[in-house]
């Protein structure tokens, strides 16, 4: 009888302990343009699907320095340099006044933006923002990447940390 | 509110938070006002400002430092015109993209791309966000693909300890806050992006000339190179490539010469700090990857 009693009061306390972490799950936000989320933690990993700036996930697990995360329903794993603790508010709104420099909160798109740089543009004629774009389109795709390890015998350690 | 009162609400705000820099200064701070070096007072105003500045500093988000980085490269792309092959720039940018994975700052706001610049100079820029420049002149002093990952691993151990970025004098860092506390939730108004880019301009202007002119803190070099250390090995590259080059810029580079001479620590100091992180053994020599270096970086 005080053995049931015993296991009916720790799996109360156990199921209040977990309905307390879950109460209190990180909630984390996407602070690059975009994040792929993969089925494990490593940069080979399969894509599940992709995150956009600002999107919010919520912490699971940690692996390294890789979150496994949910968002919207789905769930996989992202690299920490990705996530930011702050949350990032896509839109002027409520709140947003007050919280701007709290340290908690990141306005997105505000301070050096778009706007900033096509002054800038205007203010340096002589500056040709031409050969960066060209740069920022060079993206290697994932398999020819893994393919050109393969080639040349790169063993990683353990995958990237 | 005016200017002033704004200024000083940013601060309130901001020194509410304990920061990293808040505290390392207040160490310091605290030796120098117990051995009397510094008045209390004096030691109090330097603590308060120290907090100030570091958060401030946190303010910056990637996206941020994107911009930043877009127009650092743009100002230096604009004296050392690209060296359009794209042989070598796919190579190039294959090599480093595959490295990035293996740092500990693998995303950026806009990934990590790489270009060569038009120079015989021995030259390497990184820019905020992962806008990495190399010279043709870098590239002569690689023999083979350790050596370039090397010079690329290098490059983005400046990004990852985000050494572009504090080469912005700190007092910017306030004036973007302020700025910011003042338009509120408000779209940004046209005098905004006035005052903006004119703090743009001038931290632009603190970075590049940092990279090109005085070139980082010497420590800020070996930490670079520390971090390439790690990055090639846990990417199956010796690190010995990085020394190997080292080896061959020393022999390469002019006396008084405005690249490297001038803005990095002599290759022989930056070889004897590698030594002392180095331990493993110099890898197997690779017959496809030695086939593809001499591939790529034919005409370069």
């Amino acid at each position: 009888m005080h053995i049931k009693r015993f296991f009916l009061i720790s799996g109360i306390l156990s199921l209040s302990a977990a309905a307390a972490i879950a109460a209190t799950a990180t909630i984390m936000s996407v602070q690059v343009n975009k994040a792929e989320l993969r089925d494990t933690p490593s940069p080979f990993g399969k894509v599940v699907t992709s995150l956009a700036y600002g999107d919010k996930v919520s912490i699971q697990s940690q692996n390294g320095a890789w979150s496994q995360v949910s968002s919207s329903g789905q769930s996989g794993w992202l690299h920490n340099s990705a996530l930011t603790k702050k949350t990032i508010v896509m839109k002027s709104g409520a709140g947003a006044q007050t919280s701007a420099s709290s340290g908690e909160m990141a306005l997105a798109g505000k301070g050096f933006n778009s706007d900033v740089e096509k002054q800038f543009k205007d203010n340096h004629k002589e500056i040709n923002f031409a050969p960066v774009d060209k740069m920022e389109k060079i993206k290697i795709p994932i398999a020819d990447i893994q393919e050109f390890a393969k080639e040349g015998k790169l063993q990683a350690a353990g995958g990237a940390k | 509110m005016n200017p002033r009162h704004l200024t000083a609400l940013a601060l309130c705000v901001l020194v509410a938070g304990c920061g990293t820099l808040e505290k390392i200064s207040e160490v310091g701070t605290g030796l120098a006002s117990a051995t009397g070096v510094i008045s209390e007072d004096q030691a109090k105003s330097i603590n308060k400002s120290a907090g100030a500045i570091d958060k401030a500093s946190e303010s910056m988000t990637p996206e941020q430092e994107y911009y930043i980085g877009r127009t650092v490269a743009a100002t230096i792309l604009s004296r050392n015109k690209p060296f359009d092959q794209r042989s070598i720039t796919t190579y190039l940018n294959t090599i480093g993209q595959y490295l990035a994975m293996f740092s500990d700052k693998p995303e950026t706001f806009s990934g990590y791309h790489f270009l060569v610049m038009d120079t015989p100079d021995i030259n390497a820029f990184a820019a905020p966000g992962g806008f990495i420049l190399v010279s043709r002149g870098m590239l002569r002093c690689c023999k083979n693909e350790e050596a370039l990952a090397g010079v690329l691993a290098h490059e983005i151990g400046h990004v990852e300890l985000n050494h572009g970025m504090l080469a912005i004098d700190k007092s910017r860092y306030s004036a973007v806050v302020t700025t910011l506390l003042a338009e509120g939730a408000k779209n940004l108004a046209g005098s905004n992006v006035a005052e903006l880019t004119k703090v743009f301009e001038g931290s632009i202007s603190d970075i590049t000339s940092k990279m090109v002119n005085s070139g980082y803190a010497r420590k800020y070099e070996f930490q670079a190179d520390k971090s390439a250390v790690t990055i090639l090995e846990r990417a199956g590259y010796s690190p010995n490539g990085l020394v190997a080059m080292l080896q061959q810029m020393e022999k390469q580079l002019k006396p008084g010469g405005h690249d490297f001479a001038k803005t990095h620590p002599a290759p022989a100091d930056r070889i004897a700090e590698l030594t002392k992180l180095i331990k493993s053994a110099p890898a197997a020599e690779s017959a496809a990857r030695q086939a593809r270096f001499n591939d790529n970086m034919r005409g370069v």
